[in-house]
């Protein structure tokens, strides 16, 4: 009996942890607007790095600051009501809080620049964030998320010009695979030492 | 003792993971020091980086070549073009949508325009146009103003 209620609470636990309520994947996160990636990214074909500057320099993408948004707002949709917070930002200098629908926690060190410049596309990790509406998680972003990749990260690699390209790429497994070998002997990738705790945790 | 395993097991489910948040400014983050709120505020006015003249060097125009246009054309595509249009007619996407439509770089006014005039634009902005000096290094504003070059000369205009 001890045992069975035992097995029962780990494996519920188990269920628990790898469960969307921990892992916050295709959830959604209440925000001042209610901004959508698939109207910008998909209907209006705005590149990534438009609004996410620092992606290819930094440790962080970037949110927008206010300016970047009323580069077309200031024109385009002035009267909008759910436009209303960013105008008010602007008048006010102070800066939209955002919620966070994709974060690592504060002992993980990811930086953005590094996969962007290898060639890691934001779709692996960010998902089709040209299909939504409403910005959701799409990935677990837990250790075996990563870890998964950094073991066997040729698959996932992709010419750096073709990075935030949402499409997948009209490659075959076999084209992946040598594309990714060819990428990680030019820059002496070894996956064994990817894999290394201080890679992500210092 | 069955009570006490259970409650050891049911502890272990609820492990407080403190390390996730720590008590440090990451960007972005809030601070009730700064006076807009964000761990990211401005510098004061008048404050000087220091690598300003590093900053400075990379305001100088850089020796045409290739792989400048081809970094010109990269970022125009990212920047640019929404507005410009990818051949430079002014026709991209967001015009189509309401915003002013911006003028042809075959404009004869644009072909005789000094390349550093595209590079002032791109820095402060030009009527309804914000500045791009946020988003656009002083290098790759350059490069556009080359790519820019590149447009006119496609376009049939004797661009130099």
């Amino acid at each position: 009996m001890i045992c069975l209620s035992a097995v029962a609470l780990g494996v519920a636990g188990w269920a628990r942890v790898r469960s969307p309520y921990e892992t916050e994947q295709g959830w959604v996160q209440h925000q001042p607007v209610p901004f959508s990636h698939k109207h910008h990214v998909a209907d209006a074909g705005i590149d990534c790095r438009y609004c996410h500057t620092s992606v290819e320099t930094s440790a962080n993408a970037g949110l927008p600051a206010t300016h970047i948004c009323m580069t077309c707002h200031s024109q385009l949709w002035t009267g909008a009501e759910v436009l209303a917070p960013v105008r008010e930002s602007m008048a006010t200098g102070r800066p939209l809080v955002w919620h966070r629908v994709s974060q690592v926690p504060d002992y993980v060190y990811f930086n953005h620049s590094i996969h962007v410049d290898r060639g890691v596309a934001c779709v692996e990790c960010h998902g089709r964030i040209d299909t939504m509406p409403l910005t959701q998680r799409a990935k677990p972003f837990q250790m075996q998320f990563c870890i998964e990749c950094h073991q066997n990260p040729a698959p996932h690699l992709r010419p750096p010009d073709k990075v935030t390209q949402m499409e997948p790429l009209p490659w075959s497994e076999a084209d992946k695979r040598r594309y990714g070998a060819r990428v990680m002997a030019a820059h002496s990738i070894d996956p064994k030492t990817l894999v290394n705790c201080e890679i992500c945790h210092r | 003792m069955r009570a006490a395993l259970i409650l050891a097991l049911l502890l272990l489910n609820g492990c407080d993971q403190n390390m996730v948040q720590q008590p440090r400014y990451d960007d972005f983050e809030r601070s009730p020091l700064s006076a807009n709120g964000s761990a990211m505020g401005a510098p004061p006015e008048g404050a000087v980086a220091q690598d300003a003249v590093a900053r400075a060097a990379q305001e100088l125009r850089p020796p045409m070549s290739a792989a400048l246009v081809a970094r010109g054309r990269e970022r125009y595509d990212i920047y640019c073009s929404m507005c410009h249009g990818v051949d430079g007619r002014g026709d991209g996407i967001v015009p189509a949508r309401g915003f002013p439509r911006p003028p042809s770089y075959l404009e004869p006014r644009l072909v005789a325009a000094p390349t550093a005039h595209f590079y002032n634009v791109i820095t402060h902005g030009y009527g309804v146009m914000y500045a791009y000096a946020d988003r656009v290094s002083p290098r790759d504003r350059w490069a556009i103003a080359a790519y820019i070059r590149a447009l006119q000369t496609a376009g049939g205009a004797d661009a130099r």
